[in-house]
């Protein structure tokens, strides 16, 4: 039983192998000598900014670009040399390249020909992905008589009919409209979770990276900066750019003045104060560090705490309230500005309302919330 | 409208003048030197030959007109033939066009941009020389003592038995030859409007196909051929409308005893002075013309539909 169960975890994991994989463009260092592993049946998100590397890295898991150096593997297969029309891969494209000559069933069912199957199955594998992606009633339509949302669904309806073992997405919400992302980004977990395929998707959106992917790799110039689930890589982030680009954060420079323990002391300038800070990591006194707290992770209020320590005071510059939740600016004394957020979780009537303009009120920052980075900010 | 009137440099063209000038320039031109002169045209094919300058006159009594040249476009051979040898020779010459000009439009749109610069100039390279001047540079490569020629025949000659051999092709004269020079002075024009639909279609649907297991091949028939159907017809029109009229190559390449059209026209204007039949010829020719310039921009907008996006 148990070595049963250790087989089918190691054959999950390492479905797909980036093994050192560079891509140079003459000059131009795409992708830096990255290695990944993918399991079976994951929706892994590679995210960065434009030039970052992952839409080349798409690419060579697609076969459209092949490594300069390095070897990837798809299920044990070696991938090199081995075209894209051979590959057991399809992909979603971020402008959907649907074929402006064919119906939709034209398009879901094109990637069929070339499968051994009778007319009939290839019909009824056709209607099955059309009812998917609920677009039965527009079998007979053209692309360009579709909207937006539609053209997406047709899209991925057309990448998974061939039923490939892994699926490419790039940046597969990223011409859709507010609204329809959210509903979309479900139907494509949904999807993924049904059919069991593994699903990589590309995409600069974090939120999208985050509510879509059970695991995220950032990446940087051509680097991967860190791998794990979203939760980890949100509140745990392994660099400042990590931190930086993922959600926002308020960072700035001190100094260590004091370990005792897991509990550092820090003198940070630009909060004219300093603060108590617990780590895993090791520091020692003296040591520049970035200190860095996320703006929900700050408690705000008109009345000044019980508490001392970790306690700023400042004035509100700015706010905004956006419903569900309010942002803050937050200027110190020393002038500098940090992002506050808080959650608007009681209903709140005119008198009693929270803090506004101009309104002088106190920061606590839990010693467990702020993270703090080696190096100057 | 609003947004229009908003944008300042929308709004020179907005003056109604402006607007109306730039609209009416192109018909003005397109009624003083086509409309009118081709009523003169129609006029004259309905009169009879006269002996006095101009050498046409009209019937001194009702009906004035007659009828008789379009009688004899019918009943003398020459004029059906004629019409089918332009037809044929100018089919040919838009097909030859199409199968050397496709890959080779095709080919430009896959290297870099610079490159295809380069190629484009010197596919229109050829028109800064005069057109005679070509022609009259393949009369010459044509003959039978030419190295052209003589290449041809040792070529010919190593290929068939030795029975079948010559000393040198009878090129010149020939509708062979006509159809040579048409394909070589009208490939351009095959080619740039080739190259204007093939430059503009996406990569990534040919990517597309091959990512969902089409060969490279099987992409080029089921996603670039269907899509460049615009680009075939109309270069095929810009080929097929001018070689189906042409004068100046059966001329002075082609065999008199098959004669094209536009050297009948010729012939009747100036050997023959007789101006109603030209005329007749004339107004025959264009209406077989404007058929399928008509089947074009009926093609156009259907594509131009169904290529939406």
């Amino acid at each position: 039983m148990e070595t049963e169960e250790q087989n089918t975890e190691s054959s999950k994991a390492g479905f797909i192998r980036i093994e050192s994989v560079t891509k140079k463009f003459s000059d131009f260092v795409a992708v830096d000598n990255v290695s990944l592993d993918i399991n079976k049946g994951e929706l892994f998100a590679l995210l960065g900014g434009s030039g970052c590397g992952k839409t080349t890295l798409l690419r060579m898991l697609a076969g459209f670009e092949s490594p300069t150096s390095g070897r990837i593997f798809i299920d044990g297969q070696d991938m090199a040399g081995v075209a894209p029309y051979d590959r057991p891969v399809n992909m979603m494209f971020q402008s959907y390249a649907l074929f402006p000559h064919m119906t939709v069933s034209g398009n879901v069912g094109y990637g069929l020909k070339h499968e051994a199957m009778t007319p009939a199955q290839r019909q009824d594998r056709v209607k099955e992905m059309l009812s998917l992606v609920q677009l039965s009633h527009l079998a007979d339509r053209k692309p360009h008589q579709l909207s937006g949302g539609q053209r997406q669904r047709v899209a991925l309806a057309r990448s998974l009919a061939k039923q490939p073992k892994l699926l490419l997405l790039d940046e597969p919400l990223g011409a859709l409209d507010k609204k329809l992302r959210e509903h979309t980004q479900f139907e494509i977990s949904n999807i993924q979770y049904k059919m069991g395929i593994t699903f990589v998707v590309v995409t600069h959106d974090q939120e999208e990276a985050m509510t879509l992917a059970s695991r995220i790799a950032v990446m940087d110039q051509g680097v991967i900066r860190q791998i794990g689930p979203p939760s980890h890589i949100y509140e745990n982030p392994s660099s400042k750019f990590v931190a930086g680009f993922i959600g926002s954060i308020n960072m700035v420079g001190g100094e260590i003045i004091n370990v005792k323990g897991d509990t550092v002391e820090v003198l940070a300038p630009t909060l004219g104060h300093s603060l108590q800070v617990s780590t895993s990591s090791t520091f020692s006194v003296g040591e520049k560090v970035s200190l860095a707290v996320r703006p929900e992770k700050i408690s705000i209020s008109r009345k000044r705490p019980a508490t001392t320590a970790n306690l700023l005071k400042g004035t509100v510059q700015d706010f905004g309230y956006f419903g569900k939740d309010s942002l803050y600016r937050i200027k110190l004394p020393t002038g500098h500005l940090l992002s506050v957020n808080t959650v608007n979780a009681q209903r709140l009537s005119g008198e009693e309302a929270t803090a506004t303009w101009e309104d002088e009120v106190y920061l606590t920052i839990n010693r467990d919330a702020a993270m703090l980075f080696k190096g100057d900010a | 409208m609003s947004n229009i009137s908003n944008k300042p440099h929308a709004n020179w063209f907005n003056r109604r003048g402006w607007r109306d000038i730039i609209i009416v320039a192109p018909y003005a031109w397109l009624i003083a030197f086509f409309v009118i002169p081709f009523i003169i045209v129609i006029v004259m094919s309905f009169a009879k030959t006269a002996t006095e300058s101009p050498p046409f006159a009209f019937l001194p009594e009702w009906p004035y007109i007659r009828f008789e040249t379009y009688i004899r476009l019918f009943s003398d051979s020459l004029y059906i033939r004629s019409t089918f040898i332009s037809l044929y020779n100018a089919a040919i010459a838009t097909l030859l066009c199409l199968l050397i000009g496709y890959p080779m439009a095709l080919g430009i749109t896959r290297v870099n941009k610079s490159a295809q610069r380069l190629l484009l100039m010197l596919i229109i390279l050829p028109f800064w020389t005069s057109f005679l001047l070509r022609v009259y540079a393949w009369i010459g490569l044509m003959g039978k003592n030419s190295w052209f020629n003589q290449l041809l025949t040792v070529i010919y000659n190593a290929v068939v038995p030795s029975s079948w051999e010559v000393t040198g092709f009878q090129l010149m004269n020939t509708n062979f030859a006509v159809v040579l020079v048409m394909v070589y002075s009208y490939l351009p024009f095959m080619i740039l409007p080739l190259y204007a639909n093939l430059e503009k279609l996406d990569m990534t649907l040919n990517e597309a196909a091959m990512d969902l297991g089409s060969r490279p091949w099987q992409v080029f028939k089921d996603v670039t051929l269907p899509l460049s159907i615009p680009g075939i017809i109309a270069g095929g029109l810009l080929v097929f409308i001018p070689a189906s009229g042409e004068l100046i190559i059966p001329s002075l390449v082609g065999s008199a005893a098959d004669p094209m059209i536009g050297r009948v026209i010729q012939q009747e204007f100036g050997s023959n002075r007789d101006w109603p039949m030209a005329s007749t010829v004339a107004v025959a020719l264009l209406l077989l013309l404007v058929v399928p310039l008509v089947l074009y921009n009926h093609f156009e907008a259907r594509a131009g539909k169904a290529g939406g996006t």
